[in-house]
């Protein structure tokens, strides 16, 4: 252990080269500088991970774990690696620090008792690469059914109806003749039994191992309230086909009367293994992908992932950043952006309140003429794919027009900049002072809301919380000011702050968070108007598969649901197929559920559903 | 006093209410008539209330650069020239770019001496599969390929249906044209006329100049209809020329086709796929 006198008094702040030295001179031996091409942070050794973690939370101040990964590095040293990305929750630069263990037995420490953040990704780790955490109560499978043979994000693994290590594939062209996938056998090459099994015993323990330590397997269990009422403890599934859950996610709940006693999120029925696809594609197709991330604001998801990428290739020798215009743009559409979730975050709650769709339609009605913009100048209303490494696609048109074809017949013709500035000064900002009207006092709302859910802010912080549920608490944590990117330096607004923690004050801030993006729009019309002309695009446009610098990289934006980080770890031969060795996604909509069982506690079922509606959730991000 | 935060909500209800019934009436005779410009004024910026857009009878007409699962441009079928030729010339960039992988391209080669040919022998995009990203559009260096604003491809067979190749890909320049006027002149403004870049390149090697893009394509058109009408000689000759080469080629189009359909059942067959 260490000596606690030797160390100075305040070391939780300073720059992260200064922590990382005190983190050596602490574990002197067991804490290496990554010297990688193109890494940085720390390997500790991890036999000591635990004091480590603690030391890097109380000592040196990184208290706010983002993002916790796993990397397989099969060929190059062959062996597991998880990735930490600690911050301080005052705002600056990352501390990263990783743990390696060999591939056969993986196993490192959890950190779930320094970090309870670490929860859900830790398991998400062991689901997909592996990686046992020892000391992790509920070490289960998470996106995966228990019964899943193997680890998917190994590099190993092959998929079924697996075609080729990397895209492009070949048979694609010169001489690609079409073939529908389904007609190709999924129990060819992928799939292996082992020698004994015996199809006739086998059985699924998934359920199973999720009721146990639950309520069930007792059938009554009398138990007497305080008032003499004799209760049962009931085990009830809520979801996965509920429309209350926003998808297909499930809540498993043990109720005492209609009281939560427990909750455990079950999810992964949306799963598609994302970032295996991602790492099978080349970099610039993952950017369609990112779309379908949370789909509702697909233009933030771009930026993150093209952020990420960007700083990869700013190790290179001809790299040039965006232009301002294509900044610009870009501020100008995630605001945009954060405005469409937002209202449709609110419309939504109100749903799980129970006032169904009329606060849903209101809210989304301005949400149509965003998207129509988002249509005219991306080509797509939801899934824009408009963000590309240096800049952005196009340019956003003269007119937002369509013309009548042999298809379609309804048109509309406007100048792109009166329907911004219109939309930015008037309509907007009408439509939310509307929605405050319409339900920010109403007594319903205030009774079914206030008070409930409630998560304190230190809890908070300690179980990675982000975005609006995290400055709900009153952590006034927001990645635009904290690691500021793009153009939101020179941006007046304030980062919304609300103190209650409840589902109200998550509806509130919500409102404020609209109210701040107006005001970064209004100052970003005039940056449009001044940049007129200027090219958007800083790159080379007949490049259609970039190669990326060797290296690590996390990219991360203030998303409307939190905070979206891209993990992205470029490696192999530089001549060689350019994909992603590594691309992992920190999804906030996942990592927000962790506090999920902490806020329902004590709760009603009827509540819940709504502190579900007030993290506001999607999953397509949420399983990815 | 308790309550007038319900009241003070159901004011904004009553006002959505309202709004959409007083511009229904304002609008109403110009609605029946179908002018158009209600429906302008209703689904933009300066609309209040709720309006209704009757699909399938009524259909928005999608912006310029909407994008749905690509075509394949190829010359318009009353070309002087070159009627319906393949503006793809089968290098490959899109189905490279293509994040699910849904293109598959053979490329043309000459049938005596086996080298390529910048002409695709067969070309097909599994609809099933596409993701309407738009990067082989974006991508293409011939502009060759774009995407469709037709949106409605329900069909009721799945099995049969949804992997369109090259006779079902392909569409006439002018209805590229028709659906993106504005792209569709940017980009040929960017090639340096009206033609194919390859086509360019050729008439700039014989010193002939491209049709500028400063004439609208349509009127481009329009010139072709009358030289054909007015019987011009050389002009008229071509489009007599035309079909017949068109003809032949056709039927070596064929030919090769069919050879590569045999190839395919034999490779098939060696790999044992039914």
């Amino acid at each position: 252990m260490v000596d606690q006198a030797i160390l100075p008094a305040a070391l939780d702040s300073g720059d992260v080269q200064t922590a990382i030295n005190h983190l050596k001179e602490m574990y002197p031996g067991k804490v290496q500088d990554d010297t990688r091409q193109g890494y940085s942070g720390v390997i500790i050794d991890r036999s000591v991970l635990v004091e480590a973690a603690t030391a890097i939370r109380d000592k040196l101040g990184f208290n706010y774990l983002s993002s916790v990964t796993g990397v397989d590095y099969l060929g190059f040293g062959d062996h597991l690696e998880v990735v930490y990305h600690a911050y301080r929750i005052t705002g600056g630069p990352a501390l990263v620090f990783k743990a390696q263990t060999p591939r056969d037995n993986a196993e490192v420490p959890s950190l779930i008792e320094v970090y309870p953040g670490a929860d859900l990704q830790e398991r998400e780790a062991y689901d997909l690469m592996g990686i046992r955490f020892h000391g992790h109560p509920n070490l289960k499978r998470i996106l995966l059914w228990e019964g899943f043979n193997g680890h998917p994000l190994r590099k190993d693994w092959k998929e079924a109806y697996y075609e080729q290590e990397h895209k492009p594939f070949d048979s694609r062209w010169p001489a690609g003749y079409a073939r529908r996938a389904e007609e190709l056998t999924v129990f060819g090459k992928n799939v292996q039994y082992p020698a004994d099994l015996d199809l006739s015993r086998l059985s699924d323990t998934t359920e199973s191992q999720l009721y146990s330590g639950m309520g069930l397997g007792v059938d009554v269990q009398d138990e007497v309230t305080s008032e003499g009422i004799k209760t049962d403890r009931l085990v009830v599934n809520l979801g996965p086909h509920h429309p209350s859950t926003h998808g297909v996610f499930r809540m498993v709940v043990e109720l005492n009367g209609e009281t939560v006693e427990n909750l455990e999120p079950v999810m992964g029925y949306l799963h598609r293994n994302h970032e295996q696809i991602g790492e099978r594609n080349a970099w610039n197709h993952n950017m369609p992908f990112t779309d379908r991330l949370d789909y509702i604001s697909g233009m933030s998801n771009n930026l993150g992932y093209a952020l990420a990428v960007e700083q990869l290739l700013a190790h290179g020798a001809r790299y040039t950043p965006p232009t301002y215009r294509a900044e610009v743009i870009r501020v100008l559409m995630v605001e945009l952006t954060r405005i469409v979730n937002h209202m449709w975050a609110i419309g939504f709650l109100l749903n799980d309140l129970g006032a169904f769709f009329t606060p849903a339609l209101y809210a989304i009605s301005e949400r149509e003429r965003i998207l129509d913009f988002f249509e005219a100048t991306a080509g797509s209303r939801m899934m824009p794919n408009y963000m590309r490494f240096q800049g952005v696609a196009r340019d956003i048109p003269e007119r937002i027009r369509s013309t009548a074809n042999q298809l379609n017949d309804r048109v509309r013709d406007f100048n792109t900049m009166d329907y911004l500035t219109e939309l930015i000064n008037e309509r907007i900002p009408g439509a939310i002072d509307e929605l405050d009207r319409y339900l920010s006092d109403n007594e319903i709302i205030k009774a079914r809301t206030i008070g409930v859910g409630y998560l304190p802010k230190d809890m908070a912080i300690a179980y990675s919380a982000a975005g609006p549920v995290l400055r709900a608490s009153g952590v006034p944590y927001d990645v635009r000011r904290a690691e500021p990117y793009s153009i939101y330096p020179e941006l007046d607004f304030d980062v919304a702050v609300r103190y209650n923690g409840d589902i109200y004050d998550r509806y509130l801030i919500r409102l404020d968070e609209m109210r701040e993006s107006v005001r970064i729009l209004k100052q970003v019309l005039p940056r449009l108007e001044a940049t007129k002309g200027e090219s958007v695009f800083a790159g080379n446009k007949a490049i259609y598969m970039p190669r990326v610098p060797l290296g690590e990289a996390y990219g991360r934006v203030e998303n409307p649901k939190g905070e979206l980080g891209f993990y992205v770890i470029s490696q192999g031969d530089p001549k060689g197929p350019q994909n992603p060795w590594r691309y992992h996604v920190r999804a906030p909509s996942f990592i927000n559920l962790t506090a999920l069982g902490q806020m329902s506690k004590g709760h009603k079922v009827a509540d819940i559903v709504a502190i579900l509606g007030s993290i506001d959730i999607v999953l397509g991000e949420t399983d990815r | 006093m308790y309550g007038t935060g319900i009241l003070k909500g159901l004011s904004v209800t009553i006002k959505h209410f309202i709004d959409t019934y007083v511009e229904d009436i304002k609008y109403l005779g110009r609605r029946v008539l179908k002018t158009g410009e209600s429906f302008q004024e209703r689904q933009g910026v300066a609309s209040r209330g709720l309006y209704t857009v009757q699909y399938p009878e009524e259909k928005i007409a999608v912006p310029e650069r909407f994008r749905f699962v690509p075509f394949l441009v190829v010359e318009d079928p009353d070309h002087p020239e070159r009627p319906g030729d393949d503006w793809c010339t089968s290098c490959g960039i899109c189905s490279k770019v293509c994040p699910p992988q849904c293109i598959w391209i053979v490329r043309g080669e000459d049938p005596v001496t086996k080298r390529p040919i910048p002409q695709p022998e067969a070309f097909f995009i599994d609809i099933d599969i596409c993701m309407n990203c738009g990067f082989c559009a974006e991508f293409c260096p011939f502009d060759a390929i774009k995407m469709d604003h037709d949106y409605e491809l329900a069909s009721y067979d799945r099995t049969g249906n949804h992997i369109y190749d090259k006779a079902k890909l392909s569409k006439p320049f002018s209805y590229w044209y028709g659906i993106a006027p504005t792209t569709a002149t940017e980009e040929a403004a960017d090639r340096g006329g009206w033609e194919h870049s390859d086509v360019i390149k050729d008439m700039k090697k014989k010193g002939q100049p491209a049709t500028p893009v400063s004439i609208p394509y349509p009127e481009v058109r329009a010139e072709w209809a009358t030289a054909a009408a007015s019987g011009a000689p050389a002009a008229a000759a071509v489009v007599e020329a035309a079909p017949a080469e068109d003809e032949s080629e056709k039927a070596a189009r064929l030919e090769r086709r069919l050879e590569a359909l045999a190839r395919k059942r034999a490779r098939d067959a060696r790999l044992g796929i039914q």
